[in-house]
């Protein structure tokens, strides 16, 4: 491996380390949610700020090699493509840890496992972490074919947040009294429809990366090959 | 391990080198950038006083190495050059076979042990990533060799008598993209066993080798940092005009 090589191989490598943190963050605020384990969540505010030097890491490795090796072409794409997923990692990261902060801070006895199982908050979880794991695989064995897959599934994580609306409306109705906790929990749904829209986002940078198409802002997102 | 002190340097009345001050790590890689004419060879070619050789010039300040001055009267200067190696911009290997190239400068150090100049030419040539290439035809003329690899058995036949410094002189100003390519990776690579200092006229050839780079200007050394530094966020504003080519 030549020496450039072995540069860009290192930076995909901390972001191969950035992604299985934020992975497994994603995995212990959904655990620490759905369990109310405040221990759980608790680990996962302190681990933010490792992720947070993760991607000042990057960038700043991210800018050394722009500037030192003058990249081209599909190694200018994949080092601009991964500053972005980098920052996109540390978002879905802020995420992970305002909904284990709503773990520690939450104290309404609103979000019973019945509304749980109704939100669906556990299938939303797993799809969200299962659209950053695929996208790591599509990543790191620079294969696009699975991109269709990926931006497919945050439909179905949209689906349920629109549905959650609904569902939290009735339970607020019923319970005027956690008003304030039905509104808070709603935040929280809102944070797992984000985080699948930055897989998403990260989606469109691989594609970006290894096929040299724009996706953002266009309806091709939509049409990828599955 | 390789310091100049107060440089100044004259060809005849022109003021070369002016009041140049630096330091150079131990197994590092070096670079010198800066406008043609900038004093950056004339600089590179102190340390192992190639400007001897060139009348009517004057030297004043101190180049040390390892602390001793190179240029005290005790000093014997094909000693140096031993240890201070040079490769130059275009190829210049002899009219001799490949073989006989690098094992040139072991027998003008009265070398006579044939196995051990056998193993040494084996090794140089590893070293400099061309054995494979040559080593079922050693006794062919050199000139027989593509420009990248004479630059490679020139840079085998430098190593061969075991300096500590090399010197290169834009060794790949005359080659191919793809040779450079193999040259760069070759002195990448050489900086754990040589402390190799290299003026490019190609700024990104500077930023891929180095590790500290210093910038040339009408005699001048205007900025001398890291190579990360000077390529990301230069001091100084010359520097910053030269690197962008807004100047030069």
């Amino acid at each position: 491996m030549k020496h450039t090589e072995k540069e860009l191989a290192a930076i995909k490598e901390e972001v191969s380390q950035m992604w299985r943190l934020v992975l497994s963050q994603i995995e212990k605020a959904k655990q620490s949610l759905l369990n109310n384990d405040i221990e759980l969540a608790r680990e996962v505010v302190s681990r933010e700020k490792r992720i947070n030097s993760f991607e000042l890491k990057i960038d700043s490795d991210c800018e050394n090699y722009i500037a030192l090796f003058n990249p081209v072409a599909i190694d200018l794409r994949l080092a601009l493509s991964l500053i972005k997923i980098s920052s996109t990692l540390e978002r879905i990261a802020d995420f992970a840890e305002g909904i284990a902060r709503y773990v520690i801070e939450n104290s309404c006895e609103l979000i019973t496992q019945e509304l749980k199982d109704e939100l669906r908050l556990e299938t939303m979880f797993d799809t969200v972490i299962e659209m950053l794991s695929d996208s790591y695989v599509a990543l790191d064995s620079e294969n696009t074919k699975l991109s269709g897959k990926i931006l497919a599934k945050d439909e179905t994580v949209d689906e349920i947040y629109h549905r959650s609306t609904g569902v939290l409306t009735d339970y607020m109705r019923q319970n005027p009294a956690e008003i304030e906790c039905g509104l808070k929990t709603m935040l929280v749904i809102r944070k797992i429809e984000r985080m699948g829209d930055h897989c998403s986002n990260i989606v469109e940078d691989i594609v970006f990366y290894i096929d040299a198409k724009v996706l953002k802002h266009s309806k091709n997102s939509e049409s990828v090959e599955s | 391990m390789i310091e100049a002190k107060d440089i100044n340097f004259y060809y005849g009345d022109f003021h070369a080198l002016k009041n140049i001050s630096m330091k150079m790590d131990k197994h590092t890689v070096t670079a010198f950038i800066g406008p043609s004419g900038c004093g950056k060879s004339t600089f590179l070619r102190l340390f192992n006083r190639m400007n001897d050789l060139i009348d009517d010039t004057r030297l004043e300040g101190q180049c040390l190495i390892d602390g001793q001055n190179i240029y005290d009267k005790s000093v014997d200067v094909s000693a140096l050059r031993k240890r201070v190696g040079m490769v130059f911009q275009k190829p210049n290997p002899f009219p001799q076979s490949i073989f006989e190239n690098v094992a040139y400068g072991l027998r003008v150090d009265g070398v006579r042990d044939k196995q051990l100049i056998r193993n040494k030419v084996e090794e140089s040539l590893q070293a400099a990533a061309l054995w494979e290439e040559v080593k079922d035809k050693l006794k062919k003329s050199a000139f027989e060799l593509s420009g990248g690899q004479q630059q490679r058995l020139c840079i085998a036949r430098a190593l061969a008598i075991s300096p500590d410094i090399i010197l290169m002189d834009e060794p790949a100003s005359a080659l191919d993209p793809i040779s450079t390519s193999k040259i760069e990776d070759l002195i990448y690579n050489l900086k754990k066993d040589y402390t190799i200092v290299i003026v490019t006229h190609n700024m990104q050839q500077a930023a891929r080798v180095s590790d500290k780079t210093g910038f040339f200007m009408l005699g001048n050394l205007v900025e001398y940092n890291d190579t990360k530094k000077i390529f990301l966020s230069p001091e100084m504003e010359e520097t910053q005009n030269y690197i962008t080519g807004r100047f030069g």
